[in-house]
């Protein structure tokens, strides 16, 4: 059994919630892409080949 | 918890995620992705299509970041404007120290996100469009000068040359007639909207030019700058970015926006109270298609340009 009684306060706020922590995930992912695109020169394909610079 | 802060939690302000979305001005935004992505792909120097989506939508975020800064200075007029009493604070679901908040932080975040992204003259680009559209058109010139729309319009027109500048590291002729596009565009499309709007800018004290100047006035104004328009419209058909898509698109709609014009500079108020503005109003929803057009002409060409350059 919850020892914590959900309030409606709680469902107004899981929108903003899911909202804020999929901004938060999406800025990870577009972080991580950078890196990755800076990294390799953009051309991801090669590097993970490791054909790059040959 | 105690009864008493209880009830506090619930009775305060909750605003959903989507309010504060709605601080970044999301229809404005539109305007800046779509303008900041042709002028990227109309610039001659290509960019990584990861790069290149990052470097937009921080421009769109520093974009939105300067609607939540004016959204918070503007508060009071937005209370006072039937266009903007629903906006998330005028209707009570944000407070303006939010909308200051966030504005700051995500100003922050989309200068250097654009920077680490692309360079840094298209970050400091970004940062002084921000600066000019917070600072120096709602801070200052807003409420002091009836040009005050001319020179809002100059925040407006950035966007392309912020994407030109991530992929070519600078400014060109090309996107200076870019920018003049939306410059020149912007006085005549929203003097027409202040023409069938105008209880609207009159309550909120605004110094609109037919506040100021009077409606005569706004209608010589109207013609003068669209004829200026059509000018630089044209012109730009004529360099890298323009072809025959492009000249065609714009010969087209420069006629009919002249045309437009033309017709609101030969109606006074009588005539236009009679049939309810229609006048200004099709020359309003034209404008609207007139820049989405242009700009879709530019891009147009860069698609003929990459694809079709080649082979020919």
């Amino acid at each position: 059994m919850s020892i914590h009684k959900p309030h409606e306060l709680h469902n107004r706020r899981s929108g903003r919630n899911i909202g804020l922590g999929l901004v938060l995930i999406a800025f990870v992912a577009i972080v991580f892409g950078l890196t990755v695109v800076k990294v390799t020169g953009g051309n991801v394909s090669a590097a993970i080949s490791g054909t790059t610079g040959q | 918890m105690s009864d008493t802060s209880y009830q506090t939690i619930q009775t305060a302000h909750d605003a959903e995620f989507g309010d504060y979305f709605a601080l970044l001005k999301p229809r404005v935004m539109t305007l800046v992705v779509f303008t900041a992505w042709v002028g990227l792909l109309a610039a001659p120097v290509s960019v990584h299509p990861f790069v290149g989506f990052v470097s937009i939508l921080f421009i769109a975020l520093g974009g939105g970041a300067s609607g939540a800064l004016n959204m918070w200075y503007d508060a009071d007029i937005d209370r006072v404007m039937r266009r903007t009493q629903k906006r998330p604070i005028p209707s009570g679901k944000v407070t303006e120290g939010e909308a200051k908040a966030l504005g700051f932080a995500l100003s922050g975040i989309s200068v250097v996100m654009l920077g680490l992204a692309s360079n840094w003259f298209a970050a400091a680009f970004l940062a002084f469009t921000i600066f000019f559209y917070v600072v120096i058109y709602t801070m200052w010139l807003k409420r002091w000068t009836p040009q005050n729309i001319v020179i809002g319009g100059a925040a407006g027109a950035f966007p392309p040359m912020i994407g030109w500048a991530v992929a070519t590291g600078g400014v060109s002729v090309e996107s200076v007639l870019m920018f003049a596009l939306i410059f020149m565009w912007t006085p005549p499309h929203f003097w027409a909207l202040a023409l069938f709007m105008r209880n609207d800018y009159d309550n909120a004290k605004v110094p609109m030019l037919t506040v100021t100047h009077g409606r005569r006035v706004t209608r010589h104004h109207i013609l003068g700058y669209t004829v200026v328009l059509a000018v630089l419209a044209i012109a730009a058909g004529f360099t890298s970015i323009g072809g025959y898509v492009y000249l065609g698109v714009a010969i087209v709609l420069n006629a009919m926006f002249l045309w437009g014009a033309i017709k609101i500079w030969r109606r006074d108020e009588e005539v236009s109270e009679t049939d309810n503005f229609l006048a200004e109003r099709k020359f309003f929803k034209l404008s609207l298609a007139y820049l989405f057009l242009h700009f879709g002409a530019i891009l147009a060409e860069a698609f003929i340009d990459r694809y079709f350059g080649v082979l020919a």
